[in-house]
């Protein structure tokens, strides 16, 4: 192909230059050319590489449905967007892209091996052949295939650019500005509501723009929907997604089309809109003709050659040919001659073609030659000329050229329409399927709904020749390098639904989802099964219609704004402190506090050897509370944990263990009774909510003649727990309205009072195993209250502990983390906490599920304590534990490691597991395997310190 | 992005403000221990999976907090109604 300028014509304006890169060598266009377009007035042909092949390829169409031109458009320094369309590229001064999947270069590209191998990549290649060993996927299939068969490369650096994002609603949506689009959006307009117009192209008009006749009436169209004050119109806009209750997801193209210095503000911005009607006019998909040959660069559609010549000036070759099963090819063909393109003949398979075109083309000097098939193109990287048949097998005849254009009909594209779940019908006039019934308020309009004239033709599978089908590189996914021959082979294989044919072929799954080969595709597979092709079925159509950038999708939820942080009151003394920090659900907490250049493993220790041996303050303000309330709050809280709750008197405290109604451990934490009818909740940081909604549930639906209130109080309350032998003396001084005495204020006790004037409920409670308390107090004066502690523990050598301490004390206890050391599959009994059930209680959640058999069968895993032969050896959460290391592989495990840590006070490393009757094993050696090595540990009791809790009670 | 109507704020209102509770109208019994084992399997796993009309809770758990009751189709996703925990299914609503 060699395609040029055209003296005149076009809508381009010549009189603005525009100068660009392409594959490192210098191009000039002009404002109003594509990147696809400018390539080809600049006489290039080629303009990619195939996926999988690695076919020289050139321009198939002329907008959203390119398989092809593929390029890369490098923005600077981690802007670089891989396979964007040159037909959607809108060309800038400036602008740089390159071509992909290529090696060294796109002429000579060593891949193309590929090709001329291609036997050994039939149908169903990948499933067949990379099945075995399974090690050799990640050695080498799997790293052989991402470097063959690939499409552009990412970025790797963070993109700098910002997207936006913004909801919208309107009475009526319009999506496609082609004529038909901008006449429902006028109708609407009239009836006074919002309406939006959304078009993906740099200017309104859609197909007529490539109409010169239509241009007067596309100006008049034009003015007027300028002059609606209640019509948005959205351009280079793309409507990917039809979602429920007309509900339409699209991204507004901002920046990419101007000049990087002139592109300030967001690239993109994501338009979620809500439509009281969705009107569809997303016009047709000229379909290309499979036959030998028809990828060879320079093969393209008959609309593509129309819309170059017609709307940028441009002539795809010096020689055209058109190949036509339809009357559209003949109108391209003479509005091409009218623009000055040298149209060498139309060819058509059909023996009889509309008087007029037959007459209209002798008249314009075009040979016309009916009733005839392609049945070659030679050229390897550029066309050079075509042999053609009458019938495809008769006498062959040679006409050189350097461009052929297909004309196989049109496809409607009722992609959104599908989304928005619109049945489709089959039509046998357009050889298509047209929406048939919304589900949702919503219409097709113009070409999309088969409402408007693009001719007649017929519908052909692949154009007859004399060689076999498997003998032809006949195209028909160009994307997916999938050929009819490897439809043909997939049938043969016993493939019947097109959704088999699909996946075993990849035909339709490349990135532009098929737009020009889903209907050749399911034509070749109703020939070849025989049946009608409405009886194989039509793949699904998903969102999104093109390719997006996770930039838009993301829009501002980003950094700082991809989730909320929540933060304890305590959180800017801990930053001022220097604490590492991690987050637990969506709370960030303080992990360790290093001090002088600490590692967290010296921090820690020291950490846990200030609360064993003088006094911690930690702060557990993220502790799930929930205040319960009502005259039959006890009774609620009887039935919810497997606790016994109406026995607990005010002012005391209980361990509640909260189980699903299967019976396994869902939650846990500890309670204060404040009166008889109001309790104070505690659950774990991350299971809150669903603690509360659980309750919720049972409240609202199982048991509403309860008279209880729940009311999530996390943060309302800050709590400053204040653990080790000296807490009491902190707070002594700071305490006013309680007696600290150990005979007046147990273990498990809670009082209401004052500390450092604020109104506290403090209660007596360990996490530790030491003396403890649990300040809590109104948030906004927990700062103040912290303060006040950390003061008055300075003569007691207080120290600020993190998580990762507290995790560390409450294993060396044998106190479990809910979610780490259980799993949702834990029993009270497994995890030792037959203690904290209820015998006598008839029924609470859970409770009958727990009578299940297998809840107390043998060889349920146990929560046991391991010790490693080598006190140093730290083994490693989620670690897997077996018997016998000697077993053949896959060797049986019994369990696994639940938690893992240093323990100062142990003088060793600890570990907490599940294993199997883990009970029965305590004094055995178990094994856990390691990478290279086997690590030998004894099984213990879940207790590494002060086994009688005496420290509790001091 | 679904509207799903509330029956007790009267709103319809975005699907992220409401969290999904399983199939509707299946009471917990009264006295769990005197199920036998096949009986409490059955209350606690076995759910219908029509394709079609389901009969289903849900919760606004982002306003209201109230658990309601809806009819949806599992094919077209659409709600035919909703109405308050405790009311009578609609006639015709799929078990
Ligand atoms: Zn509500």
């Amino acid at each position: 192909m060699s395609g040029y300028r055209l003296a005149r014509g076009g809508r381009i304006d010549r009189n603005r230059p525009v100068a660009f890169r392409f594959d490192g060598r210098d191009y000039s266009g002009f404002a109003g050319d594509t990147l696809a377009s400018a390539l080809v007035a600049g006489g290039v042909t080629l303009l990619g590489r195939s996926f999988k092949y690695h076919r020289p390829r050139g321009l198939l169409g002329m907008g959203a449905e390119e398989p092809n031109a593929l390029v890369t458009v490098d923005r600077g320094p981690a802007r670089i967007t891989p396979n964007l369309r040159a037909t959607q590229v809108a060309l800038h001064d400036g602008l740089v892209a390159s071509s992909q999947n290529r090696w060294p270069s796109l002429k000579f590209d060593v891949v193309a091996l590929n090709d001329v191998f291609g036997a050994l990549f039939p149908a169903g290649f990948y499933n067949k052949t990379f099945m075995w060993p399974r090690a050799a996927w990640e050695a080498l299939y799997e790293p052989v295939i991402r470097r063959l068969a690939g499409l552009g490369e990412s970025p790797v650096a963070r993109d700098p650019d910002h997207y936006d994002a913004t909801y919208a609603h309107c009475e009526v949506l319009v999506i496609g500005g082609g004529i038909a689009g901008i006449e429902a959006a006028l109708d609407a307009a009239q009836t006074g509501g919002r309406v939006i117009l959304i078009d993906d192209q740099d200017d309104l008009g859609g197909g007529a723009l490539s109409d010169a006749a239509l241009w007067p009436l596309l100006t008049d169209l034009k003015a007027r929907l300028a002059g609606c004050a209640n019509v948005t119109v959205l351009g280079r806009t793309t409507a990917f997604g039809y979602y429920h209750q007309n509900f339409i997801g699209a991204v507004e193209s901002l920046t990419d089309h101007l000049a990087p210095a002139e592109a300030t503000g967001p690239r993109e911005r994501l338009w979620r809109i809500r439509a009281g009607e969705v009107v569809l006019a997303q016009g047709a998909i000229e379909r290309p003709l499979v036959f030998d040959g028809n990828d060879v660069p320079g093969v393209m559609l008959a609309s593509a050659g129309r819309t170059l010549a017609l709307r940028h000036g441009v002539a795809v070759g010096r020689a055209v040919v058109v190949m036509a099963a339809h009357d559209s090819g003949w109108r391209d063909a003479l509005a091409m001659a009218e623009a000055g393109v040298t149209i060498a003949a139309i060819i058509d398979i059909r023996d009889v073609v509309p008087g007029d075109l037959a007459e209209a083309a002798r008249a314009a000097g075009i040979a016309v030659h009916t009733g005839c098939a392609i049945t070659h193109v030679s050229g390897r990287h550029a066309v050079k000329g075509v042999t053609f048949a009458a019938a495809g097998t008769g006498p062959e005849r040679h006409i050189a050229c350097d461009a052929v254009l297909m004309a196989g009909g049109w496809t409607p594209s009722v992609h959104l329409w599908s989304h928005g779940k619109g049945s489709l019908a089959w039509s046998e006039a357009w050889g298509a399927y047209l929406p048939g019934t919304a589900i949702e308020n919503c219409r097709a309009v113009g070409a999309c709904a088969g409402a408007w004239s693009l001719g007649s033709g017929v519908i052909t599978a692949v154009l007859p020749n004399r060689k076999p089908v498997r003998a032809q590189k006949a195209f028909v996914d160009f994307q997916n390098d999938v050929k009819a021959r490897d439809i043909h082979l997939a049938v043969q294989e016993g493939m019947r639904s097109i959704e088999h044919i699909k996946r075993y072929t990849t035909n339709g799954m490349a990135t532009d989802q098929g737009k020009t080969s889903n209907l050749n595709g399911l034509q070749i597979a109703s020939t070849v099964l025989g049946r009608p092709v409405a009886d194989i079925g039509l793949t699904t159509f998903r969102p999104p219609y093109t390719p997006q950038t996770f930039g838009a999708l993301m829009g501002h939820h980003k950094d700082a704004l991809f989730q909320p942080v929540r933060k304890s009151v305590i959180d800017d003394w801990a930053t001022a402190q220097g604490a590492v920090f991690e987050n637990v659900s969506n709370w960030r907490r303080a992990r360790y506090f290093p001090r002088g250049g600490e590692t967290m493993e010296a921090a820690v220790l020291r950490e846990c050897a200030a609360v064993r041996n003088a006094v911690g303050m930690f702060d557990a303000s993220t502790l799930g509370k929930i205040e319960v309330v009502g005259p039959d709050a006890a009774e609620f809280l009887n039935r919810m944990y497997t606790n016994p709750w109406k026995g607990l008197q005010p002012g005391r405290c209980r361990y509640g263990l909260l189980l699903r109604e299967d019976g396994f451990i869902m939650d846990d934490g500890v309670s204060a009774r404040i009166a008889d009818d109001r309790f104070h909740l505690t659950t774990t940081t991350g299971g809150a909510a669903r603690v509360l909604g659980m309750m919720e549930d049972y409240l609202q639906t199982e048991w509403s003649d309860l008279d209880v209130w729940l009311t999530s109080t996390t943060e309302q309350w800050a709590v400053i727990a204040l653990q080790g032998p000296m807490a009491r003396a902190v707070i002594a001084p700071l305490v006013e309205g309680i007696d600290l005495d150990g005979a007046a204020f147990p273990h498990m006790a809670g009082r209401e009072g004052t500390i450092a004037g604020v109104p506290t409920r403090l209660f007596r409670v360990s996490f530790t195993g030491e003396l403890g308390f649990e300040i809590n107090v109104p948030a906004h004066e927990g700062r103040k209250v912290w303060d006040a502690v950390h003061a008055a523990g300075q003569a007691h050598g207080i120290t600020a502990y993190g998580t990762e301490t507290m995790h560390v004390l409450r294993a060396e206890k044998g106190f479990i983390i809910v979610g780490q050391d259980t799993d949702g599959t834990m029993t009270p009994a497994d995890m030792g906490l037959d203690w904290a059930v209820g015998k006598k209680k008839p029924d609470f959640v859970g409770k009958r599920s727990l009578a299940r058999p297998d809840m107390d069968a043998p060889g349920r895993k146990q929560f046991v304590g391991l010790l490693t032969e080598d006190a140093g050896e730290l083994l490693e959460e989620g670690a897997q534990v077996v018997a016998d290391p000697d077993a053949p592989i896959p060797m049986p495990m019994i369990g696994h490691v639940t938690s893992a840590y240093r323990s100062a006070a142990a003088g060793r490393t600890i570990a907490l597991a599940v294993i199997a009757d883990g009970r029965a094993r305590i004094g055995q050696t178990v094994f856990i395997p390691m990478p290279g090595r086997v690590i030998r540990a004894k099984v213990t009791a879940p207790m590494f310190y002060d086994p009688e809790g005496s420290r509790l009670n001091a | 992005m679904i509207l799903i109507h509330c029956p007790y704020c009267e709103e319809d209102r975005p699907e992220v403000e409401f969290t999904y509770g399983g199939q509707a109208h299946i009471a917990r019994p009264l006295d769990p221990a005197a199920l036998d084992d096949a009986e409490w399997e059955s209350f606690l796993y076995i759910r219908s999976n029509p394709r079609g009309r389901h009969a289903e809770r849900w919760r606004h758990a982002h306003g209201c907090a109230r658990f309601f009751n809806a009819i949806r189709d599992t094919v077209t996703d659409r709600f035919e109604v909703t109405y308050k925990a405790g009311e009578q299914a609609p006639d015709g609503a799929a078990r």
